[in-house]
C-alpha cells in the first residue's frame, strides 16, 4: 500500500510537470506575449519596442531557462539598464536589488505576480479558492445526497414504472450542461418574463453575504449537471447487488422489503459511487467556470477565465497546478477509498 | 399588424383541453409515485386478488392524460399547418408549418424503417423501444432541420441580417418595413442586434451538425488505433500510452480550449501541427485495415489500399496543411482549430474505453483460436477484437456526439474559435445572457434547441443499450 501510493505520488508529480511546461509552453509563444506586451505597455507598439519590452522583463530568455525559474530551479534573471538600475525577476518594485533573493519560485513559495490584478498571485488564489471552496461545499451537500436517493429508489426495482421516470430526470439531467440550464432557471425563476422573481439572476453579492436568494440558482445549476451520471452509476450498481445471490436468500428468508434494502443492499451497492464521486470532480471544475462566469460570482472559474483572457500567465499557471492537483489528488483518493471500501481488492 | 398569438384559432379549442390534461398529468404521476410505496408493503399478503387499489387509478390517469397530451400537440402541430393564414396559425403553428419538409422527411424515415426493421440488423431494433425510438425522433429532427436550414428551405429571414426596430422583441412580433416577398413576422422574436432568433436558432442546428459528428468519427479512429494495441499487446506501450491519454485527461477542458482556441495560437501554426498528427490516424487505420483483410490476396489489397492512400491523403492535405493540389478542399483555420481541439479532448475517453474492452475480450477462446491459426495480430485486433466490442463503442458514440455538441456549446458560450457574428448555439446563448433577467427568449431557443438535440442522443444511446443487450 505504501509502495502504491508513494508511486502513484511520483506519477502525480511528473504529470503536474508536463502540464505545467505545456501550459507554459503555450503561454509564453511569441504571439502571446506579443499581446501581453501591448496590453500591459502600449497598444501601438511597434514590432521592435515590443521586442525590447519583452527583453526589458525577461521573456526572451530559452523557455527551458524560463520554466526554470518559474520553478524556482534557476537563479531569477536581472538585467542592468544603462542607468545602472537593475531589475530582475526576484527585484520586487522598491527593493533593494542587493537583499533580492538569487532564487524565486514555486518551490520557494513565490507564484509571481499578476499582470491583470496588480497582486500576488498566491494571495488572489488563496482568496478565490475560498470562494469556490463555499460555491463546492453547497453543491456536494445537494448533489451528493439527491444522487444517491435518485439512484437508489430507482435501483431498488429495476423496471418499475418509478424507475423509468427516475433514469429519464437522470438522463435529462445530464444532457443539460450548465449553461442551457442555467438560462432556464434563470427565465423562469429571476426574470421579468414569468415575474417570478424568487431568486436573483447573479450570484456577486453572494461572495461577502450568501443567501439563499442569491445563491441557491448557481448551486442548483452545478449540482443538476453532476447528479444525473451519479445518479446513474448509483442506479447500474443498485440494481447488480439487487440481483445477487444473497439478497435472494434474504428475501425467500421473509426479510421485508425495507429492510433488505436498507441493511443489505445499500452498503455494497454504495462502493461504486464513491469512485464515480471522486472523478467528477474534474468535471465540477468545467461546470464551476462556466455557472461563474453565467452568475458572475468572482471565484476561482472566474478568475482562469480572466487570467487566459488577457493571457496573465503566472495567474494561469497556478490555476492550471491547482486544477491538475485537484484532479490527481481526487484520482489517488478515489484509488485508496476504494480499496477500503471494498476488501476484495489488495493492491501488493 | 396584431403580434401573433401563441397558438392562434386553435388556441381557442385546444389550450383548455391541453393545460387540463397537464394537470391531470402532474396530480396522477406524483400520486402513482408515493402510491407505489404503499401498494408493493400491502400486495405482499394477498398477491392474488386482482382489485384495482388507488395506485391502478393514479397508473391509468397518467395513461390516459399522457395520451391526451401528446394528442394535442399533434393537434396544434398538424392543425397549425392546416388552418389557413398566418395570423390564425399563431407562432406554433406558423413553425410547424416552415418544418414541414422536416415532418414529411422524418414520416418517411420512420415509416420505411418500422416497415422493413426485421431486416435491418441493430438499427431496426431499435424500432422496438420505445425510447430509443423517441430518442432517434429527437436527433433525426435536428438532423432534417439542419440539412434542409443549409438547403435554405426553413429559414425565414437571413440569420445575419439586422433589422431595424426589432431589437428584443416579443416572439410574434410583425417584421417593420416588411417588404414585398419578406416574411412579414419574426417567430420568435429578434435578439439584441435585431436579427431573426428562429432563423439563427435553425442555422445553429447546421453549424453544430458540421463538426460535431465528423469531430466524434475522427476521435474514434484515433481512439481505436491507438487503444488496440495498448490493450493487445499491454507492457511498456500501453504503460506510455495510458500516461499520455491521462494527462491529457488530467488537464482541464476549459483551460485547455482558453490555451489553444485563440486567434494568437492558430497563428503559431500549432493546430496545422496537431491536425497533421491526429488526422493521419484515419489513414492508417483504413491502412491497416484493409492490410490486414486482404493480405492472402494481393490484387485485392493493393486497390483497396492504393485508393485509401489516394483519397486519404488528398484530404489530408486539404484539412490538415490546407494545400490541396486541386485547390477543393479547405478548412478556415478557426474552424480547424476547433475541429482539432475537440478530437484531441475526446480521444483520450475513447482510447480508455477501446483499450478496457480489449483488454477484456483478448482472452476469450476465438481470440487464441486466431492466434494459434497463425493470423497476424492486427488482423485479430481488426476483424476479432473490434467487432465483438461493437456494441458498447456504438452506445458510446452515440453519447460522445452529445458530448462533443456540449463542447462546442461551451466553446461558443466563452466566444473561442467562432466568429461573434455565427449563429451557432452557444454563442447565441453568450450573447443573449446579458439581458437575461428582461429579455431572456433570444437566449431560450437556441438553449433549448441544444437540449433536445443532446436530450435525443442520450435516449438513443440508451435505446441501443437496452436493444444491444437483449442479443
Amino acid at each position: 500500500m505504501g509502495l502504491f501510493i508513494l508511486r502513484r505520488a511520483g506519477v502525480m508529480l511528473l504529470t503536474a510537470l508536463c502540464l505545467t511546461f505545456i501550459v507554459f509552453f503555450l503561454t509564453n509563444l511569441f504571439p502571446n506575449l506579443e499581446k501581453l506586451a501591448k496590453t500591459q505597455g502600449d497598444m501601438r507598439m511597434s514590432d521592435e519596442q515590443v521586442v525590447s519590452w519583452l527583453e526589458k522583463n525577461g521573456y526572451m530568455q530559452p523557455m527551458p531557462v524560463k520554466y526554470g525559474q518559474w520553478l524556482g530551479l534557476f537563479p531569477g534573471w536581472t538585467l542592468e539598464a544603462e542607468d545602472g538600475t537593475v531589475t530582475g525577476r526576484c527585484i520586487k518594485p522598491g527593493m533593494d536589488p542587493a537583499d533580492a533573493p538569487r532564487y524565486c519560485g514555486v518551490l520557494q513559495g513565490d507564484w509571481g505576480q499578476s499582470s491583470v490584478f496588480k497582486d500576488d498571485v498566491s494571495s488572489i488564489i488563496s482568496t478565490r479558492l475560498g470562494l469556490t471552496g463555499k460555491l463546492m461545499f453547497w453543491v456536494m451537500l445537494l448533489m451528493v445526497p439527491a444522487a444517491l436517493l435518485v439512484g437508489v429508489l430507482a435501483g431498488m426495482r429495476e423496471g418499475s414504472k418509478l424507475d423509468r421516470s427516475l433514469s429519464t430526470f437522470s438522463i435529462a439531467s445530464t444532457a443539460t450542461p450548465e449553461y442551457v440550464s442555467g438560462v432556464i432557471f434563470i427565465t423562469i425563476f429571476a426574470s421579468s418574463a414569468t415575474g417570478l422573481k424568487w431568486f436573483k439572476g447573479t450570484a456577486t453579492s453572494a461572495a461577502e453575504n450568501a443567501t439563499f436568494e442569491n445563491f441557491f440558482l448557481p448551486v442548483l445549476t452545478i449540482a443538476l449537471y453532476g447528479m444525473g451520471y451519479i445518479a446513474r452509476m448509483t442506479r447500474a450498481s443498485m440494481t447488480e447487488v439487487m440481483t445477487a445471490q444473497y439478497i435472494r436468500t434474504a428475501r425467500l428468508k421473509g426479510v421485508s422489503f425495507r429492510s433488505i434494502v436498507l441493511k443489505h443492499a445499500l452498503r455494497n451497492a454504495l462502493i461504486a459511487p464513491f469512485t464515480v464521486i471522486m472523478l467528477q470532480f474534474p468535471w465540477l471544475l468545467n461546470g464551476v467556470v462556466i455557472v461563474e462566469t453565467l452568475f458572475n460570482y468572482k471565484g476561482f472559474g472566474w478568475t482562469l477565465v480572466q487570467a487566459a483572457g488577457n493571457n496573465d500567465i503566472e495567474l494561469l499557471l497556478a490555476c492550471s497546478v491547482v486544477a491538475v492537483f485537484v484532479v490527481l489528488i481526487t484520482q489517488l483518493i478515489s484509488d485508496i477509498g476504494y480499496v477500503f471500501l471494498n476488501p476484495r481488492i489488495r493492491i501488493a | 399588424m396584431e403580434p401573433l398569438t401563441w397558438t392562434g384559432v386553435l388556441g381557442g379549442v385546444l389550450n383548455p383541453i391541453f393545460l387540463t390534461a397537464c394537470a391531470v398529468f402532474l396530480i396522477a404521476a406524483v400520486a402513482q409515485i408515493f402510491l407505489s410505496f404503499f401498494t408493493s408493503a400491502e400486495a405482499q399478503g394477498d398477491m392474488f386478488v386482482a382489485t384495482r387499489g388507488p395506485a391502478d387509478y393514479a397508473g391509468l390517469g397518467v395513461k390516459w392524460s399522457f395520451g391526451v397530451i401528446v394528442a394535442t400537440i399533434l393537434a396544434y402541430l398538424i392543425g397549425g399547418i392546416l388552418v389557413p393564414g398566418i395570423e390564425a396559425k399563431g407562432i406554433i403553428g406558423a413553425i410547424s408549418t416552415r418544418l414541414l419538409p422536416v415532418w414529411i422527411a422524418l414520416v418517411v424515415v420512420f415509416a420505411l424503417s418500422i416497415t422493413f426493421k426485421r431486416k435491418l440488423g441493430l438499427y431496426g431494433k431499435l424500432f422496438d423501444s420505445v425510447i430509443g425510438m423517441i430518442g432517434f425522433g429527437m436527433v433525426m429532427f435536428w438532423v432534417f432541420t439542419g440539412i434542409f436550414a443549409a438547403m435554405d428551405l426553413i429559414i425565414t429571414h437571413d440569420p445575419l441580417t439586422q433589422v431595424s426596430g426589432m431589437k428584443n422583441k416579443v416572439p410574434g412580433t410583425p417584421l417593420s418595413g416588411a417588404g414585398e416577398g419578406d416574411y412579414a413576422y419574426y417567430l420568435l422574436g429578434g435578439d439584441n442586434l435585431a436579427r431573426d432568433v428562429f432563423s439563427r436558432m435553425i442555422a445553429g442546428a447546421w453549424e453544430v451538425l458540421k463538426i460535431a459528428p465528423f469531430a466524434t468519427v475522427f476521435a474514434f479512429m484515433v481512439g481505436i488505433t491507438l487503444g488496440l494495441p495498448a490493450g493487445y499487446y499491454g507492457g511498456r506501450l500501453d504503460t506510455f500510452l495510458s500516461f499520455l491519454a491521462n494527462l491529457v485527461l488530467a488537464f482541464p477542458v476549459i483551460l485547455l480550449f482558453y490555451l489553444l482556441v485563440t486567434p494568437e495560437i492558430v497563428l503559431t501554426g500549432i493546430p496545422t501541427y496537431m491536425a497533421a498528427v491526429l488526422f493521419l490516424f484515419p489513414i492508417i487505420f483504413l491502412v491497416v485495415l484493409f492490410n490486414s483483410r486482404f493480405y492472402t490476396q494481393p490484387s485485392k489489397r493493393n486497390i483497396f489500399v492504393a485508393l485509401t492512400l489516394i483519397i486519404g491523403l488528398w484530404i489530408y492535405l486539404g484539412i490538415a496543411w490546407d494545400a490541396d493540389p486541386l485547390g477543393i478542399i479547405s478548412l478556415p483555420g478557426n474552424i480547424l482549430v476547433v475541429f482539432v481541439s475537440v478530437v484531441f479532448v475526446n480521444s483520450p475517453t475513447v482510447f480508455r474505453i477501446v483499450r478496457g474492452l480489449v483488454l477484456d475480450i483478448r482472452t476469450r477462446d476465438y481470440v487464441a483460436a486466431g492466434q494459434t491459426r497463425g493470423e497476424g495480430a492486427w488482423y485479430i485486433m481488426l476483424w476479432e477484437i473490434l467487432p465483438n466490442a461493437r456494441g458498447p463503442l456504438i452506445v458510446d458514440f452515440c453519447l460522445r456526439i452529445g458530448y462533443t455538441i456540449i463542447l462546442l456549446g461551451t466553446l461558443g458560450f466563452f466566444g473561442l474559435g467562432v466568429s461573434p457574428e455565427s449563429p451557432d448555439w452557444g454563442s447565441t446563448i453568450n450573447d443573449g445572457r446579458r439581458l437575461l433577467a428582461i429579455f431572456p427568449h433570444p437566449a431560450l431557443a437556441p438553449a433549448i434547441a441544444l437540449m433536445s438535440l443532446v436530450l435525443g442522443l442520450n435516449l438513443l444511446a440508451d435505446g441501443l443499450r437496452e436493444e444491444s443487450l437483449k442479443d
